[in-house]
């Protein structure tokens, strides 16, 4: 009974999560704003953004097939779930079935991934097949450092401070930043045919398809931001106060993704190569000081 | 007397009917497909090719069920043969026969080594049996061991196509009639791996912990070489061959794995990891199996293996479409198909293994983990090529405008394909426990724990899920949120009107890939600009290789030092009988040395 018990409630907090993923990324775009002097929209915009586009009629190229309208619903039925997966993870017992879990949250995300970069070549642009060709690179390169960070994080499970622990969080953070299309990789806000990666690839979609990848990608976002926050000092059920804990976390992590991509210029597409293997070493340094027990 | 003819006939152990099993999975599939895939040639030559088939299926099911070493040669030597003069036979094509003779030159240096392996084991049992070899290798002086090992190795892995003996397979692959192609790249191959474990687990003995370290060596090259060249290629069935290379190299990372375990003693690794890699071999028998057929069938439609001039065929053939989407889901481990069981399961052994040992050990498993995963994430990729450029987008050709559906055998074919593809992700609840009781067999392990109790849940459990949300989500859309679709033309950012031409490429697609592992493939381009005057360029043409670094450097090398000293040799040969006679002689006596040495 414990564990359908654990299943609803985990049920419960992912939707919660999931309907605050776009206040996460209306947070980091306010600071931003603010970091860069701006007054700019309010915290809440992502979900006004998200109610204009639902409510739109839809444009759809006569080119495509069915894959383009199948992409958006599984692009966001996979996000949604590795979701939950990475929020079940902790129920599991430690070593073995949690890593198995969280791997398979990563294989669930890049079922989306797939179906995305197929709709960005279905519609015949070369826009869209440009940001399919540079989804998957950027993502493959990333898929390594995310696997060992995963190792690392589940070799050294414990509740406290710990160097693999914070080394880790800093591989996922900067994997995060390349899976959640931020600055050194990519630009969220630019429509500029020579920065545009995860922007191309969904150029064609409009309406509510374009609402429920938006949808999505803030609940990615958010899923990196957990698995994230559970490598810095404290999984989120630890005690009473992991609780008032865990939205501070997410907040913190949000803060620093804002100030990194107000303070760093986007990189060359062919510079993430070198900064996502540097990533990779951080990861592999993290899983040497997991077996030291640091 | 000598002991010479074996008495020991067959083995069915649980390891050769796994086999035997993987077999009949793939080439029945594959035969209903050649039905309709042979369907416009000419009687005899269906004829010829359903007898060389069936020879072909034939020997492979003897091969793996083979008692002693000699039936095991004489079967292995017959499936080679087979596959021959399958590859050839479009034999009036110069290609085929390239390629046929590539293939035949490989497999039979393979065989050498087999050969030599099993006269010295021969040498040593006394005695062709199984179960006397391996009773004679328990008593063998370990540097015999590691000879044998490394004869066997070589030839196997020239069978299975590992990097660097990987060079016949994008040759032969392409070249052979797509269902002979769809059972060379699903099973044939995987028939090498079957003797790996033939011989290093079961028949040598316990294995020192090196083999296992070098055949997971051997693994990790094999996986990440293979898919960066199959990201480069644009020809359908050559990018297959060389998924296939990636593959095997997926399948030995985790038989190495086991066999180091093994050897250390860490038994429920080793199981789990022999339970991957043994997952992923029926896998991808099965989904590439599927691929080969698919390609047969757009070949048949279109009569083009260039991707580059395909596109748009998920209109004119669907269902073709379907299954190729099923199989380069499978392929791309995506869940809840079955390549994600047996790449999930390759992963938690690698994780089982970093908590379980010390070290260097841990790191390499880590490695491993690593190389996996930057495998899996570069064959997404590749797939993505692969389907989209092929079928989605607009037709890039009249011939790819002009593709009709393929008939009911060639479909009947694909879908005993897919549908398994689907079956063995869902209901890996029920494989992987029977799998993982096989390869407790293979290692004889008497009872494990199965640490991954996940695996009986969660891949029907996504799949429901995933459903479900897409179900509610497309319901939500169809009758909470109507809205109106407009259809437009796609943006062509103000340019004239929008045509194939401006669709991304699989060159393109590949471009980064190209770039970013240009140490790798050391790329290279030409331009050529014809101009009637300095401000108007006639023609421009562009083209751009990749350099394929094993045949370059070392294969033709090898090629032109084998050609060089078989001109010096020349001069022996001044027609005179009588230095010939002087030469057998000094053969023959040199020869009795030799073998009175031993």
């Amino acid at each position: 009974m414990t564990i359908l018990y654990n299943v609803i409630i985990i049920g419960m907090e992912t939707v919660l999560l999931a309907a605050l993923a776009p206040l996460l990324s209306g947070f980091i775009r306010k600071l931003k704003n603010n970091f860069r002097m701006r007054k700019g929209q309010g915290i809440f915009w992502p979900y006004y953004n998200l109610r204009k586009l639902f409510s739109k009629n839809e444009v759809i190229s006569k080119n495509v097939s069915w894959i383009f309208y199948t992409a958006p619903v599984v692009v966001f039925a996979t996000s949604a779930l590795a979701l939950y997966l990475i929020l079940f993870a902790r129920i599991c017992p430690p070593a073995n079935s949690g890593v198995a879990v969280i791997i398979a949250a990563f294989f669930i995300l890049s079922l989306g991934r797939f179906f995305l970069a197929l709709s960005g070549l279905d519609t015949a642009s070369a826009f869209g097949g440009m940001g399919s060709s540079r989804e998957m690179f950027v993502s493959s390169f990333a898929e390594p450092t995310i696997f060992v960070a995963v190792f690392a994080l589940c070799m050294g499970t414990g509740t406290t401070f710990k160097v693999s622990g914070i080394l880790a969080g800093c591989a996922l953070l900067m994997a995060a930043i390349a899976e959640t299309s931020r600055i050194p990789v990519d630009n969220q806000e630019t429509h500029l045919e020579l920065t545009m990666v995860h922007e191309a690839m969904v150029l064609e979609h409009s309406g509510r398809s374009l609402a429920l990848i938006e949808l999505a990608s803030h609940v990615k976002q958010m899923l990196f931001f957990v698995l994230i926050a559970g490598c810095f000092f404290m999984p989120v059920e630890a005690g009473r106060w992991g609780w008032a804990l865990f939205p501070i976390k997410i907040a913190a992590i949000g803060l620093v993704m804002a100030v990194i991509e107000v303070s760093v210029a986007k990189m060359r597409l062919f510079r993430v190569v070198d900064f996502l293997s540097f990533a990779f070493f951080v990861a592999l340094v993290a899983t040497i000081t997991a077996s030291l027990g640091l | 007397m000598i002991d010479f003819l074996p008495k020991q006939l067959f083995l069915f152990d649980p390891l050769a009917v796994f086999f035997l099993a993987v077999i009949a999975l793939v080439c029945v599939p594959s035969a209903i497909f050649s039905i309709g895939y042979m369907r416009e040639d000419s009687l005899r030559k269906r004829a010829v090719s359903w007898a060389l088939l069936s020879v072909f299926v034939l020997s492979m099911c003897f091969v793996a069920t083979a008692g002693n070493l000699f039936s095991f040669l004489i079967f292995w030597e017959l499936m080679s043969l087979a596959s021959y003069f399958l590859v050839v036979s479009d034999f009036r094509h110069e290609k085929s026969v390239r390629a046929g003779t590539i293939y035949l030159i490989m497999t039979h240096a393979g065989t050498a080594c087999l050969m030599a392996a099993f006269f010295i084991l021969y040498n040593h049992a006394g005695s062709f049996d199984y179960n006397a070899v391996k009773e004679a290798a328990l008593l063998l002086a370990p540097q015999e061991r590691n000879i044998i090992f490394l004869l066997l190795f070589t030839g196997f892995a020239v069978k299975a196509g590992v990097v660097p003996f990987h060079i016949w397979l994008p040759y032969a692959h392409p070249q052979a009639p797509s269902h002979v192609s769809s059972i060379m790249s699903g099973v044939m191959i995987k028939i090498a791996v079957y003797g790996m474990i033939r011989f290093f687990v079961t028949l040598l003995g316990p294995a020192p912990a090196w083999w296992g370290a070098v055949i997971l060596a051997f693994g990790i090259i094999s996986c990440l070489a293979g898919v960066i060249y199959a990201l480069m290629d644009q020809d359908l069935k050559r990018l297959l061959a060389y998924s296939s290379v990636e593959n095997v190299g997926i399948i030995l990372l985790c038989v190495g794995t086991a066999i180091f375990f093994n050897s250390l003693g860490v038994n429920a690794v080793a199981a789990l990891a022999m339970c991957a890699g043994l997952y992923h071999l029926v896998n991808h028998a099965l989904f590439k199996g599927l691929l080969f057929l698919c390609s047969g069938s757009i070949f048949k439609a279109t009569h083009l293996r260039d991707m580059e001039k395909m596109g748009g065929l998920i209109k004119t053939m669907p269902l073709t479409a379907i299954f190729f989407l099923i199989g380069a889901m499978g392929i791309s481990a995506l869940p809840p198909l079955n390549g994600f069981v047996g790449e999930w399961l390759a992963f938690q052994a690698f994780f089982a293994g970093v908590l379980q040992s010390q070290g260097a050990v841990k790191l390499a498993m880590v490695l491993a983990g690593a190389a996996l995963a930057l495998t899996s994430g570069l064959a997404a990729a590749c797939f993505v090529k692969a389907f989209g450029i092929t079928f989605l987008a607009l037709p890039r050709s009249p011939r790819a405008e002009g593709a009709r559906e393929a008939g009911f055998a060639m479909k009947a074919g694909m879908a005993l394909l897919a549908v398994p593809v689907a079956l063995f992700g869902i209901g890996a609840g029920f494989i992987a426990p029977v799998i993982l009781k096989i390869s407790g067999a293979v290692l004889g392990i008497e009872s494990i724990q199965p640490p991954f109790y996940m695996v009986c849940v969660l891949p029907p459990v996504i799949a429901v899920a995933l459903a479900f949300i897409g179900i509610a989500v497309f319901l939500w859309f169809k009758f909470g949120l109507r809205r109106a679709q407009v259809s437009c033309n796609t943006w062509d950012c103000g340019y004239y009107s929008i045509d194939s031409r401006n669709e991304y490429t699989s060159t393109a697609f590949s471009k980064p890939f190209r770039i970013a592992f240009s140490f790798f493939l050391l790329p290279y381009r030409k331009s050529e600009k014809i101009r009637d005057s300095f401000y108007h360029v006639r023609t421009f043409t562009y083209q751009t290789h990749t350099t394929k670094v094993f045949k370059h450097y070392f294969y033709e090398p090898a090629v032109n030092l084998i050609y060089s000293a078989a001109f010096k040799m020349r001069k022996l040969q001044p027609g005179s009988i009588h230095l010939y006679i002087l030469y057998v002689f000094i053969t023959l006596a040199g020869l009795l040395a030799f073998m009175g040495m031993f």
